[in-house]
């Protein structure tokens, strides 16, 4: 079957009801492209989550614009992860099995297996349902860029929810 | 999120997204992505399937030495048991199902609220 079409559901959905539209990002360029510095197998992963995950004991996001991150330590167990995200519909499975959003298990085995070279010592989280591109701009993305850049990391797995 | 990867990859640092919706992907177009055709919530496999996990996992990082082109997407095969949930995600009708915007923190559990309260109490 065809992939869901999410914008014009919900766009058209938010329309019936009355409501501003969501404000997608719409790229208007081709992005950039950064060739690997060295093979997969050396290389030091970053992993960015926008799922809202935090560690029990951590702060939970709130949902006007948390532009905040968390820092999941690629060891925590994984009955240890929780979940708060705008959406929290999308959420049934992952509080249930939080590595269907954040597979802290895989992650693990991809590195003592040697698939990549290692992991970044922990996991970025946010609250991927900023409203404001701005926010997301001036906010969040220099907190997960100061943030890999300390972890060294050479390449970074972006995971939407 | 493409934002964050289209900002990185100018950095110098090599992304990959992997996500299940398809047309927010084409839209931000980020370097590298992955698509896999489950429900939003899933988008690195299904629920208590290790193995489903680690094939989504294994798959989206070669791609990082496969994809050669910007904005290349990956359609990886997926075989969610049912299709669903294809109807309401995709229903142009329906409630409005995001939660209340406010600053209070959401947490999961009241157990998760004592312990993070216990904690910046100590802090």
């Amino acid at each position: 079957m065809a992939p869901v079409r999410y914008i014009d559901a919900i766009t058209q959905r938010y329309a019936s009801l009355g409501y501003a539209p969501y404000r997608w990002y719409v790229a208007d360029d081709k992005p950039s492209f950064a060739p690997l510095k060295k093979p997969l197998s050396q290389s030091r992963l970053g992993v960015l989550t926008t799922s809202g995950c935090y560690v029990a004991g951590q702060v939970a996001y709130h949902y006007k614009d948390d532009a905040s991150i968390r820092l999941i330590p690629m060891d925590t167990p994984v009955d240890r992860l929780r979940f708060a995200h705008i959406t929290e519909n999308y959420l049934v499975d992952a509080r249930r099995d939080p590595e269907c959003l954040v597979p802290l298990t895989a992650l693990r085995a991809v590195r003592d297996e040697g698939v990549v070279g290692a992991l970044g010592d922990a996991a970025i989280s946010c609250m991927g349902g900023i409203y404001s591109q701005r926010r997301v701009r001036e906010e969040l993305i220099p907190q997960v860029e100061g943030t890999f850049k300390q972890q060294q990391v050479d390449i970074a797995l972006l995971v939407p929810m | 999120m493409s934002l964050a990867a289209r900002h990185l990859e100018a950095l110098g640092i090599p992304t990959l997204c992997l996500g299940s919706a398809l047309d927010i992907l084409e839209a931000g177009a980020p370097p590298r992505a992955v698509f896999v055709d489950y429900p939003l919530g899933h988008s690195t496999g299904k629920p208590f399937d290790r193995a489903d996990q680690a094939r989504v996992l294994r798959a989206a990082l070669s791609a990082f030495e496969t994809i050669k082109s910007p904005g290349t997407i990956v359609h990886l095969s997926s075989d969610w048991p049912d299709d669903g949930w294809r109807e309401a995600a995709g229903s142009t009708r329906g409630d409005d199902t995001r939660m209340p915007r406010d600053t209070t923190p959401q947490y999961q559990t009241d157990e998760d609220r004592r312990l993070a309260e216990a904690s910046l109490m100590r802090s």
